[in-house]
């Protein structure tokens, strides 16, 4: 039997404004405890919500760079369920009217490929607060603290159609949702703080079966790789049971990240009622097209228009562009690199090879790379004018992430300047020849078409003797008319 | 200096007849001698109302202070008061000390005006005869066995005792209209958004709007004046300024049309209340106005659906008092669930659960479109059989309230025959228009009320027509004689 496996993910992303969806609070991260919650976020008697305009805008922006119906009239319900988190005993956010609508984006797989997935909605809502499970009262007591800094931080919450086939399809929906979002800068994507968080509904079937599977819904998961992992188990666990006669219970699961298993959260609970409806404290948000359209022209450059670009200016491969594009802050690291050098071939392969090698170690991103996009360019200007080899770059690009100057006071400190002065490469080659009877005579007697690959051995012991800074091509020349002179 | 009007204390302050501190410390006084009988007031502010009456005489003998500076009011205890305990009438609400103003109450000490107290009502604003109140019902000035109505029965009978010349009150199907036609006094709901929501504590939110309740139209356009306009704090107030209320008071209105619905005539309205209404109608055409009957066709749906509309909006708007942050805790919660249970059962009374369980049910699932939704599609037919007549009038008039007071109690363990209580006021909270309640008449010694109902932002009108019919009859200058010990 083959299976099919079918996601849909909600991707819940905190918007990056000053202050909270309804309240003037501001939304920092980290703050002590209940410090940025005002009478509004705490749902004191009396308090009413006033929407923030910049929520709105960045909802429109993300809209539009979905390709999406933006909704000209957005409606805010209520959403009734009993939390210490959340303060007023219902979520604000939007059902029947949302401000995003349909739309589609393409997602770039690892194998090259492309896919379209389509957006069934994005909607307006406000966070709810944090509840601290482990022992913050000192007496004990077994009670729980509330934290309701995060309470009223205006999320987006982005509804998928099933449309995905893989755990990497997922991700790859995923990394595109991420890159939209820090593309216009209405997010910092960071899911490590919880800015970006993903619901996954997973359900599997048998390939050629129109009729989708019970569905169960994996909460919470909070990295790209948990992502991926999660599903797979998820559709293995469904398969399992499937092709042992068993059936699917609709319900939630959490992922465990330790034990690299999904386990039901919720099975006792009957399904929840939330008595959704229009919140009378808000009027509905009426846009117009005037306001859209000027948002819609101050979208930045996205990254498949931008990876097309490079493609493009750069003649860089599509996998280079797609690469380097996933990220706005790594595309503008490439441009400054490009242009500052004039090498796009050789600086997109410093970036996809030691650069992202050196982050990826380092547990950094781009914004935090200790070499900088100038430095990169400055050590590729000297490849390319021959003052250093390949390999002599590698030793200075290490030290230069190790802080220790630009690439010239590298060089120069290191006294790595590749040796051109063909007297002194001449003499090496000499050397290398007088020492080395035997090889010698075995180029001599081998035949022509063998004698190419031979030579790799004086060339290595010429590098050896230049400590590497000798230039290649021309030791190459000469080594080859001085053995050719003595056939 | 009890019996002096808004308009009279305001003179009679600027031409130093008697200070603030004077007439604030009569009132003072007065409460703490009748209220007793009465029961109107929750809390009363005396020390907050000492400080304010002097710094308003201050600034009064500098000059150009506002038209209400010094002059003595209280608020219904559902308005917010910065380091003043804010009940809502409910023993959930009993330790709560905001730490912030309601627009209404900034301002108002914007103005200078002196806070008494804090007046009693139905708890959470729900009821039509003031006996939810945690505090204990509130007494009919003119009947203490009789109920003053609600939920603004402390802010009326405050008035009709003459504990205050004037109180702030709130309306969400009557609540000040009601009361007011049972207590005497004069009372206005103005538009729905004119007046900030900012810290009021909310009932139903897109019904609830906060006005006046005074001994005439004068007065309440005085106070209507300092309670308008536009708040950026509350997105579902409207962007209009502020306006003056008394300026139009001494308008001809001849040529009036007055609109008399048929179906505010109809079964259940006793018979003396409406040979009272009709009176007041003729005194109105001597004044030169015209009479044309309206209809209002969908008038028999308005109670039930606003019994559906106004408690969904309340169950979630009351979902906040969970004994989490503030307010009412049980004692000794054993989990979160009774925690909830507790705090909520132990902290809101009969008639606010009833309230929170049917809105609850309405809005349920596989009932949200039989019941909800099907209430959202009345209250667009009453707004339309306004819009309609409104094209052919310029006022609507007729009852406020289908009987006079009643006693304590009676009606207590019929909730349906209390909601009929609002039967002629609820249609307009529904439409989000304008209404007003003024003294009409006695029937066994037990005032009557005119309702007026005006178009949208038509409150000046509404007022200046009030104003003349008070001109022209003295029964506003009626008081209780409970009130008037020899």
């Amino acid at each position: 039997m083959e299976w099919e496996i079918v996601i849909g993910l909600e991707v819940h992303v905190q918007l990056s404004t000053k202050s909270k969806l309804f309240s003037g609070a501001s939304t920092q991260f980290g703050a002590a405890p209940n410090t940025q919650a005002c009478a509004i976020d705490l749902a004191m008697p009396g308090t009413l919500p006033v929407p923030n305009a910049e929520a709105f805008r960045s909802a429109v922006m993300f809209g539009l760079a979905m390709n999406a119906e933006i909704g000209k009239r957005s409606v805010f319900e209520r959403k009734n369920y009993f939390y210490p988190d959340l303060p007023k005993g219902y979520q604000t956010t939007q059902l029947a009217e949302p401000i995003v609508g349909p739309g589609e984006i393409e997602i770039h797989l690892e194998d090259g490929s492309s896919k379209t997935v389509r957006l069934h909605h994005a909607h307006l809502e406000e966070d709810a607060g944090k509840s601290l499970h482990e022992a913050v009262f000192e007496s004990g007591h077994g009670m729980s603290g509330i934290d309701l800094n995060r309470a009223g931080t205006p999320l987006i919450e982005i509804v998928s159609e099933p449309d995905m086939r893989s755990a990497a399809e997922a991700v790859a929906y995923l990394k595109k949702i991420h890159s939209i979002v820090t593309y216009l800068g209405i997010s910092d994507g960071d899911m490590s703080q919880g800015s970006m968080r993903c619901d996954a509904n997973v359900s599997v079937r048998l390939k050629g079966e129109e009729k989708l599977g019970t569905r169960t819904e994996l909460k919470n998961i909070n990295s790209f790789r948990f992502v991926e992992r999660a599903i797979k188990v998820e559709a293995e666990r469904q398969i399992d049971i499937l092709e042992d006669g068993g059936s699917i219970v609709q319900e939630t699961r959490l992922y465990d990240a330790d034990k690299n298993e999904t386990r039901s959260m919720r099975s006792k609970e009957v399904a929840n009622d939330y008595r959704y409806f229009p919140c009378p404290d808000l009027l509905p948000v009426v846009l117009s097209d005037d306001y859209v359209e000027q948002l819609r022209n101050e979208l930045p450059e996205l990254p498949d228009a931008k990876a097309a670009r490079l493609r493009d200016e750069y003649k860089l491969s599509a996998y280079d562009a797609d690469l380097l594009t996933q990220e706005r802050a790594t595309a503008d690291y490439f441009e400054t690199v490009a242009k500052a050098c004039g090498e796009a071939k050789l600086a997109a392969n410093w970036m996809t090879g030691e650069l992202a090698a050196l982050l990826n170690r380092e547990e950094l991103s781009i914004g935090q790379s200790p070499v900088s996009a100038e430095q990169l360019a400055g050590l590729i200007l000297r490849i390319k004018d021959n003052t250093i080899s390949s390999k002599i770059a590698k030793q200075v690009f290490e030290a230069m992430a190790n802080g220790e100057g630009d690439a010239d006071t590298v060089i120069e400190k290191r006294g790595l300047k590749q040796v051109s002065d063909t007297g002194a490469i001449e003499q090496m080659v000499d050397d290398v020849i007088a020492a080395s009877a035997a090889q010698v005579d075995n180029y001599r007697n081998a035949d022509e078409a063998k004698r190419p690959k031979m030579m790799g051995y004086f060339v290595g012991q010429i590098m050896k003797a230049s400590k590497g800074q000798a230039n290649p091509q021309m030791i190459n020349k000469i080594l080859k008319e001085k053995l050719d002179a003595l056939l | 200096m009890h019996q002096l009007t808004i308009a009279e204390i305001i003179r009679g302050l600027r031409d130093k007849q008697f200070s603030s501190v004077e007439i604030t410390r009569h009132l003072l006084d007065r409460i703490q001698q009748l209220d007793g009988n009465y029961n109107s007031f929750i809390t009363v502010t005396e020390e907050l109302a000492m400080t304010q009456a002097a710094a308003a005489d201050e600034r009064l003998s500098k000059g150009e202070a506002p038209a209400l500076c010094g002059v003595p009011i209280a608020h219904k205890d559902i308005f917010c008061t910065s380091g003043v305990r804010t009940s809502c009438g409910s023993k959930m609400l009993d330790n709560f000390v905001p730490p912030y103003d309601a627009t209404v109450v900034e301002n108002f000490n914007a103005a200078s005006a002196v806070t008494l107290g804090k007046t009693n009502m139905d708890e959470f604003a729900m009821g039509s005869s003031n006996e939810t109140s945690f505090y204990g019902p509130v007494r009919n000035p003119w009947n203490t066995d009789c109920v003053p109505g609600g939920s603004s029965g402390g802010s009326a009978a405050a008035v009709a005792a003459q504990l205050a010349p004037g109180t702030t009150a709130t309306d969400t199907g009557g609540s000040i209209r009601q009361p007011a036609a049972l207590t005497n006094t004069t009372g206005l709901k103005p538009t729905y958004g004119r007046v900030s929501r900012w810290g009021m504590i909310a009932f139903a939110s897109s019904l609830d709007q906060a006005g006046p309740i005074a001994r005439n139209a004068e007065d309440a356009a005085y106070l209507l004046s300092a309670m308008v306009g536009h708040d950026p704090k509350d997105s579902t107030s409207l962007n209009r300024p502020v306006q003056d209320y008394t300026l139009n008071l001494n308008d001809s209105i001849a040529g009036l049309k007055i609109g008399v619905p048929k179906e505010y005539f109809g079964e259940g309205l006793n018979a003396d209340t409406a040979a009272r209404v009709q009176d007041a109608l003729k005194e109105f055409e001597k004044l030169g106005a015209e009479l044309v009957e309206v209809s209002l066709p969908h008038t028999d749906l308005a109670v039930p659906a606003y019994y559906v509309i106004a408690p969904a909006e309340a169950s979630a708007n009351l979902s906040r008092f969970d004994g989490v942050r503030y307010g009412y805790r049980c004692e000794d919660p054993q989990d979160l669930r009774d925690l909830y249970m507790r705090s909520r059962g132990e902290g809101f009374g009969d008639e606010v659960q009833r309230r929170i369980l049917v809105g609850t049910y309405a809005l349920s699932a596989g009932y949200y479109d039989a019941y909800y939704n099907k209430a959202q599609q009345v209250r667009r037919l009453i707004k339309q059989d306004f819009v309609q007549a409104f094209e052919k009038v310029d006022v609507i008039m007729g009852p406020t309230s289908p009987s006079p007071a009643f006693a304590l109690g009676a009606k207590k363990a019929d909730p349906v025959a209390m909601y009929l209580e609002d039967i002629y006021t609820i249609a307009t909270n529904l439409a989000g228009l304008p209404g007003m309640s003024l003294p009409c008449g006695l029937v066994n010694n037990l005032p009557v009320g005119l309702q007026i109902i005006g178009n949208y932002l038509d409150e000046a009108r509404m007022l200046n027509v009030a104003h003349q019919y008070q001109q022209v009859t003295d029964w506003h200058q009626q008081f209780a004689s409970s009130a008037s010990p020899a």
